[in-house]
């Protein structure tokens, strides 16, 4: 695909037609996969030896943390291009993720949880981790409350990709200033193609197809938000057309 | 822009509240704790550095929505976008006055601080280092926050909102030094962090500044 055909979507009405027709599809996909690799990692695999059946906690955590961080990411490419481009639809895409985002971090923040206590004997510990995802929270949380006390569509969109841009370096800097700050109990990547120890495979394919079911989740739910913020700012629009008369 | 610099400070030293209130408000932090913590010195020599760097850290935040709300509300702002000094000129005269009213004299006014925390003989050195080093990075943040939420009615909460978390590496590695120091370790790695920071957020910083602040007289 070359390029233009990629920037044809930053028309809204190209984009919603072409969303009605893909939305359904991909929710389709995002159920399947979802209810499919759920259903397999906790029904059709062995309990852990240490670890028993909490072991399972794995296959929402780990997507939903994933997801977390690419939500964020996403916004970070959205508002390069609505900064360098103007493309309307790209702003609203990035507004349209962040709530989808916190939910993510909260998911992932709150099976962690669950998920150390029995393990680790604590529900919460300052291990790096852990503490770059409460940070992210934050980050998420001022980004959404900068979006929502601004009137102007243009100048919010404006402010919160520059925003998230900054936000983007400091919450890097702050991942390495954790890890710096204290030594952890989490685990580091163990689904890595390139390492010798990695989860074994029982686990790993249900929890790449629970990747997938959250991936699609995402895309369906970032869709399904943008066309309602397409359609939200076209209805205001009339409504300004119709009281001028 | 020397002109400016002294009119801000000039108004931050006449206009009551913009001076000594981070100074009052991080003696009163300082003065809290104990009472919170209990007045054991060898708890409080251990959490001093922490202690002071966060009471550092909220003077700071106090005072960062006066940096442009005043000049906002009566039009200067204005004024100075249509002046010959260039905009990321102006928001960093801007940040350097805060930090001249605020950081300045929280760097010199902390080793009285950590006297009441009784804080290690050896961690001064380094507690006024760290403070030094740090709060340049606090103002420059601080600027680039109060740019983003100028014109907003009620921006006051959403600045502290948006400003703690761009807080963190700063405060992790400022914290780090003044408690190396205190424990007597090597600091190396923390100051360079710290000190890499600072640098970083006063060279880049500005520009988004500068940004947001032409969005917001838009």
């Amino acid at each position: 695909m070359n390029m233009n055909a990629l920037w044809e979507y930053a028309n809204p009405v190209k984009f919603s037609r072409t969303v009605s027709l893909v939305l359904p599809w991909v929710s389709v996909l995002a159920l399947v996969s979802l209810v499919g690799g759920l259903i397999w990692g906790f029904f059709f695999t062995p309990d852990d030896f240490r670890q028993g059946s909490t072991v399972k906690i794995i296959f929402i955590h780990v997507p939903s943390a994933m997801m977390a961080i690419s939500a964020w990411f996403m916004m970070l490419v959205t508002s390069l291009i609505w900064l360098i481009r103007r493309h309307h639809v790209s702003a609203l895409a990035a507004k349209a993720a962040a709530p989808i985002g916190i939910v993510m971090t909260l998911i992932a923040l709150a099976t962690g949880a669950i998920w150390g206590q029995p393990m680790w004997g604590t529900w919460w510990a300052w291990d790096p981790r852990l503490t770059s995802f409460l940070i992210l929270f934050l980050f998420y949380l001022g980004y959404v409350a900068l979006w929502e006390a601004i009137d102007n569509p243009d100048t919010a969109a404006d402010l919160t990709s520059v925003l998230c841009i900054v936000g983007s370096v400091f919450a890097f800097l702050s991942r390495y200033a954790v890890n710096f700050w204290n030594q952890g109990l989490h685990q580091g990547a163990s689904l890595s193609l390139d390492k010798e120890e990695n989860v074994a495979d029982v686990f790993s394919t249900p929890l790449y197809v629970c990747i997938a079911g959250f991936i699609l989740l995402f895309v369906a739910l970032v869709f399904l938000r943008t066309r309602t913020e397409i359609h939200k700012r076209r209805t205001k629009a009339l409504l300004a057309r119709e009281r001028l008369g | 822009m020397i002109s400016l610099l002294i009119r801000d400070l000039r108004l931050a030293m006449r206009a009551g509240g913009g001076f000594g209130l981070g100074l009052s408000f991080f003696l009163i932090v300082t003065v809290l704790v104990p009472f919170g913590v209990g007045p054991e010195s060898a708890l409080l020599a251990k959490i001093a550095p922490g202690i002071l760097w966060l009471g550092a850290l909220l003077a700071c935040l106090l005072s960062l929505d006066r940096i442009f709300a005043l000049d906002w509300e009566d039009g200067s702002l204005d004024l100075l976008a249509t002046s010959p000094l260039p905009m990321e000129g102006v928001v960093t005269v801007k940040a350097l006055a805060h930090w001249l009213t605020t950081g300045l004299p929280l760097c010199l006014a902390s080793p009285v601080f950590g006297l009441l925390l009784s804080l290690p003989e050896q961690g001064y050195k380094w507690l006024i280092v760290s403070l030094v080093l740090g709060t340049p990075a606090l103002s420059v943040i601080g600027t680039f926050g109060a740019a983003l939420t100028v014109g907003l009615k009620r921006g006051g909460l959403l600045l502290s909102l948006l400003v703690l978390p761009l807080y963190v590496p700063t405060l992790i590695f400022g914290a780090e030094v003044a408690r190396r120091g205190a424990e007597g370790l090597t600091t190396t790695t923390p100051v360079l962090m710290l000190a890499g920071i600072s640098a970083g957020t006063i060279a880049l910083l500005p520009f988004a500044s500068a940004l947001v602040l032409r969005v917001n007289l838009r």
